[in-house]
């Protein structure tokens, strides 16, 4: 057809009409800009501003780690940790070309070190320890450094006392590190345990796609889940699936709106929603000041002098049986009395 | 065979794995098949003949049981101890039914049942690894295979008595180390271990399904290299000509080093015992940071920072 690959000026209203319509030419050169959904086109600094989401059919993009930060972040930015780590070749591995060539490729064309950025940033207003996957970067694989990156934030989010905020976008293990890519799974989920040892909650979001090895480690222990719309959940995914076992598998497979009817995830969150959402779950989840690091359940704390706080709405509350407020006495708590006179 | 005769055997090939003699590039793909050999000891039968008694558990309590992997207690060595394995069949009829030996997420909700028993009773867990790769289905995965395989983990590091891993066949893909993540990790001579099956490397990386020999080589995913990668421990000598050949010594000598690792874990405090098993694991994987040098490298070929 002739007209393909021509360059024309079509509306996004013309677009959106055309997306209706089965078997419709093809005007336009689809480029980065051109959603595959729906042919809407943005301009560079549209996508930006739209978060890389369509705002005609509210497909989402893919986003780089760095522009992530800064979507989740507050103006300020955040600070980047252990930007220096780069990968080595233990195998000395090449497949159709060698591992150490594809690094510096990756390198080149994504601008980043590895397919990991970790950073200190607020979420509306909530301080946090992130851990930003980043796609383009090598299909997100997680070798040595990704391993090494992420456990490293996980200490230092529990050293802090901060939550974690993990975003996955992931093929899985690095297969040109092998075996010691495997072994960054093991690494990773151990790592989360300091977390838990800091009494801190991790909030994990997957992005598109969230496969393989990276799965089936960090990215399914976060407290809080939530995945965006589209995204790929899978350990398998659908082409190994259906090369093995000859299945058809339904259109929406491993798909986040999937995985959510089958309990894998807690919730789908559009990505223009996603900061609040984090930022809010994150609130919820604050420790009233003084109590971070303590197994004193925080209900201690409300019960003594939060409910000053709130005020005439505790005088509508039931009385609590005696023996139940015997046992909220700050005597009896192993916390640390907040000075605050009980109400 | 007397005592000193296995001995002086049992140096010789520990000690072609120390000095690290690369195996020849054909012989990576013999490897592979080596380690699949339709032949050679599964599970099961190296339980049957490490235990006195065995008595096997059945079913995850949530959804049902899965016959490709296998978890129980047996009487070893006069104590009581957790089996936990992919089993594979030897015949069609018996394959079909084990699945290949690919667990879905109720053969590691079982594995996790078992180990949270034995963590309980205060009894080791010794499991043994030979699996292609956890299994990919559509209803494993609306079933949750990548939650199953990462809370495996976790379980199996969060255990306070001793762990001990044995590679005896095939290691391949978080469907291994769902169930490696001990103490002490053996791998068996001729067994291999790699981040995922040569097939499906290369359908993957070279994405044609006919170049796994080509991945097997990519991969080096032999013993000797996994020893030298500080991703096991020991490797475990097999009978003259391979497990395959002689499946009461095999398992004799893996007896031997089973009970020797069991027996110096158990010298150690619980704390000291999972110190040191977060310690093994964090420092796997060599890194580059070019601002430092190449002094952040781990692993045993690397010489000491400075």
């Amino acid at each position: 057809m002739s007209r393909v690959g021509r360059n024309i000026h079509v509306s996004v209203d013309r677009l959106r009409q055309l997306a209706n319509r089965e078997g419709r030419p093809r005007r336009i050169t689809a480029d980065a800009g051109t959603c595959p959904k729906c042919d809407s086109h943005y301009s560079a600094d549209e996508m930006r501003r739209n978060l890389r989401v369509c705002p005609a059919c509210g497909h989402h993009f893919p986003v780089t780690a760095r522009e992530r930060m800064e979507q989740l972040g507050e103006p300020g930015g955040y600070v980047e940790l252990w930007p220096e780590l780069r990968a080595s070749d233990p195998l000395q591995f090449t497949d159709l070309k060698p591992y150490t060539e594809r690094i510096v490729d990756a390198e080149k064309s994504t601008g980043m070190g590895e397919a990991i950025v970790c950073a200190e940033l607020q979420v509306r207003h909530q301080p946090a320890v992130a851990a930003v996957m980043d796609f383009s970067f090598m299909g997100g694989s997680m070798g040595a450094v990704v391993g090494e990156k992420f456990a490293r934030a996980c200490d230092h989010a529990a050293q802090k006392g901060l939550p974690l905020i993990v975003v996955a976008a992931s093929g899985g293990a690095r297969m040109q590190e092998g075996t010691l890519a495997l072994m960054q799974m093991a690494k990773t989920v151990i790592a989360l345990d300091a977390l838990a040892e800091a009494r801190v909650p991790v909030v994990v979001v997957l992005a598109h796609p969230t496969t393989g090895g990276v799965w089936a480690s960090f990215a399914s222990l976060g407290d809080v889940t939530y995945a965006e719309p589209g995204a790929l959940i899978a350990f398998s995914g659908p082409r190994v699936i259906e090369e093995t076992t000859r299945e058809v598998l339904p259109e929406d497979f491993g798909r986040a709106e999937a995985q959510l009817r089958n309990g894998q995830v807690d919730a789908v969150v559009d990505r223009r929603e996603l900061a609040e959402r984090i930022g809010r779950v994150l609130h919820i989840l604050a420790r009233p000041p003084g109590t971070a690091g303590s197994t004193a359940a925080p209900a201690l704390q409300w019960a003594q002098g939060g409910a000053q706080r709130v005020g005439g709405a505790v005088q509508a509350l039931p009385t609590l049986p005696r023996k139940m407020m015997d046992r909220m006495r700050p005597g009896s708590t192993d916390g640390e009395d907040s000075g605050e006179t009980p109400a | 065979m007397t005592d000193r005769k296995q001995a002086g055997r049992l140096r010789k090939v520990t000690d072609k794995v120390r000095r690290g003699q690369e195996p020849a590039e054909d012989d990576l793909w013999e490897r592979v098949q080596l380690a699949r050999h339709a032949e050679r000891p599964y599970t099961l039968d190296y339980i049957n003949r490490l235990c006195t008694d065995f008595e096997e558990l059945h079913g995850d309590r949530y959804f049902a049981d899965d016959a490709a992997l296998v978890a129980g207690f047996g009487r070893y060595h006069d104590t009581p101890v957790a089996f936990i394995g992919q089993q594979k069949g030897r015949d069609t009829n018996e394959r079909t039914y084990r699945n290949f030996g690919m667990a879905g997420p109720e053969g590691y909700r079982k594995a996790m049942r078992v180990m949270e028993i034995a963590n309980r009773l205060g009894m080791p867990v010794v499991t043994l690894i030979d699996t292609p790769g956890a299994f990919p289905g559509a209803s494993a995965e609306e079933r949750g295979q990548g939650g199953a395989i990462s809370r495996s983990i976790q379980m199996m590091w969060r255990l306070d008595v001793p762990t001990v891993a044995v590679v005896i066949g095939e290691g391949s893909s978080g469907g291994a180390l769902g169930l490696g993540v001990a103490d002490r990790v053996l791998m068996l001579e001729n067994s291999t271990y790699s981040v995922i099956s040569p097939e499906g490397a290369s359908a993957i990386l070279w994405r044609d399904a006919s170049k796994a020999k080509l991945a097997a080589q990519a991969f080096k995913p032999t013993a000797a290299n996994c020893y030298r990668w500080g991703v096991v421990d020991a490797v475990v000598p097999e009978p003259e000509g391979g497990a395959h050949t002689d499946h009461e010594q095999a398992a004799e000598i893996l007896d031997q080093y089973l009970s020797r690792s069991l027996v110096e874990l158990a010298a150690m405090p619980p704390a000291e015992r999972r110190r040191a098993r977060r310690e093994r694991f964090r420092k796997l994987g060599p890194l580059r940071d070019p601002e430092g040098g190449m002094g952040m490298a781990t692993g045993r070929e690397t010489p000491p920072p400075g």
